[in-house]
């Protein structure tokens, strides 16, 4: 019996690879979402005219930003109940649901940051007009600050999403069975040495045609807002 | 450092918080064996990514359209791929084609833990170190010119001194970056500080007071280089240029 060459046994196992690469992006979407919402929290508590808030808001962003994303993965795959209690329903938390917590604690970090710095690069004259027309604090936050800051926010959570996306397939060192784990299976089942680079090339490039574009995007809108 | 010890062995017995590197000296070794090896990885990869990155940003200039092309899709195929699967790549995949010397591989996992590193962050510098090129003022450069400056004089002695300063912050990010991803060598078991710590709580089954004191190492090393950096910005800064 021939053999099958690399390109066949590519071809064959495609289908996994892509279920596998499937189940990254489903768990960067998820964490980028989890991560932005409490970011977003984090962040305002950062600007917030409290000096407690601040302190604390200042405290968080900074250790979560300065802990290794694989530490604070296994920090919570280690600690986090695997279901929870609630009277007579049991939330269960897989595996899957625990690394996607794990994974949005830094980019909420660096999101609370960027609106930090958004706000922040708002000149204050636009708070003092918006105080001369007698608008309050809230008023201004909503009305005038944040529309602003949206847009100056834009290109660098966009790039964080590009360096979670990467940094998903770090779960398949705490037990995830995504696009790394399918690949070492795949290479311990064929027991071929000719297909470990192609295979491991084949998944580099995957990534590759989902960030990349996304870092272009990224560049063209800081280049499109720095003109104005 | 017995009083220490002693400490620590008085408060795993009252409190449950069990810190065996303090009073286990087994313990103690692998744990200072796993931040001596943390460190070194980031040091051997920060001055060799410098060291290339520099490279790489003067082949960016290249008049060589061919070079220009090669390089740059160095930097982007680094950048925009998991750093996991490029470890991956070079320890499963192109580990096993080199000779063997003497029965042994040729580079080990903190060997090829420092390629990869190297390689990925060197991918960052070279960016950075163009970018602090481009900072530099035409002007300077048109000013040493009619002073009769040469080239490589120019570069020597105006952009890169220019340029060097303008990426210090830019710099120490990366540093940040670079100890952080030192973990990543975790995957293919380099005797690196998450790695030593993972074997200490596997066998004490103390993970969650281990899992704090290595979230707190990797802070405080990290709000060491902070300190340095910043201090080394202040004495470097140029009159004259930002706030």
């Amino acid at each position: 019996m021939s053999q099958p060459s690399v390109v066949e046994l590519l071809l064959k196992w495609t289908p996994l690879l892509a279920q596998g690469f499937a189940f990254n992006l489903l768990i960067s979407i998820f964490a980028m979402a989890l991560g932005t919402a409490a970011g977003l929290f984090l962040g305002f508590g950062a600007v917030s005219t409290s000096r407690w808030l601040k302190q604390l808001s200042d405290l968080a962003v900074q250790f979560f930003r300065n802990a290794p994303w694989l530490v604070l993965l296994f920090f919570v795959m280690l600690l986090m109940p695997f279901e929870l209690r609630v009277g007579p329903w049991v939330l269960p938390f897989p595996d899957w649901i625990k690394s996607t917590v794990g994974l949005a604690l830094p980019v909420m970090a660096n999101v609370a940051e960027i609106v930090r710095g958004a706000v922040e690069s708002i000149p204050s004259a636009q708070w003092d007009a918006a105080r001369s027309l007698a608008f309050n604090r809230r008023q201004t936050m909503w009305e005038i600050i944040i529309p602003q800051c949206i847009k100056r926010m834009l290109p660098a959570w966009m790039n964080w999403y590009a360096i979670l996306t990467m940094a998903t397939t770090l779960t398949s060192i705490v037990g995830v069975n995504e696009v790394m784990t399918t690949v070492g299976r795949i290479t311990a089942a064929e027991q071929r040495a000719d297909l470990l680079i192609p295979i491991y090339l084949y998944v580099l490039l995957w990534f590759f045609l989902y960030c990349y574009p996304i870092a272009l995007w990224t560049k063209r809108l800081e280049l499109r807002y720095r003109e104005r | 450092m017995n009083d220490v010890s002693a400490w620590f062995k008085w408060l795993s017995h009252t409190s449950g918080i069990k810190l065996t590197i303090f009073y286990d000296s087994y313990d103690r070794s692998r744990w200072l064996t796993g931040l001596v090896s943390t460190l070194e990885l980031s040091a051997i990869c920060l001055v060799l990514s410098l060291l290339l990155g520099a490279c790489v940003a003067w082949w960016n200039r290249s008049r060589f359209a061919m070079v220009r092309y090669l390089v740059g899709s160095y930097v982007q195929l680094f950048r925009n791929t998991p750093p996991l699967a490029q470890i991956y790549f070079f320890y499963f995949a192109i580990s096993p084609l080199l000779p063997k010397v003497g029965g042994q591989p040729l580079l080990g996992s903190m060997g090829w833990a420092i390629v990869s590193l190297t390689l990925l962050e060197t991918a960052f510098t070279s960016e950075i170190f163009r970018a602090g090129i481009e900072a530099v003022p035409k002007s300077m450069i048109e000013a040493a010119e009619s002073l009769g400056y040469s080239k490589l004089q120019i570069f020597i002695d105006i952009v890169l001194p220019l340029a060097f300063r303008f990426t210090l912050p830019a710099i120490n990010n990366n540093l940040v970056n670079l100890v952080k991803t030192t973990t990543l060598a975790y995957a293919i078991a380099a005797p690196e500080l998450l790695y030593m710590s993972s074997q200490i709580w596997s066998e004490q089954t103390n993970v969650a007071d281990m899992m704090c004191m290595l979230l707190l190492t990797y802070v405080a090393i990290i709000a060491v280089i902070n300190v340095v950096m910043r201090w080394l910005e202040r004495r470097l800064r140029i009159p004259g240029f930002g706030q």
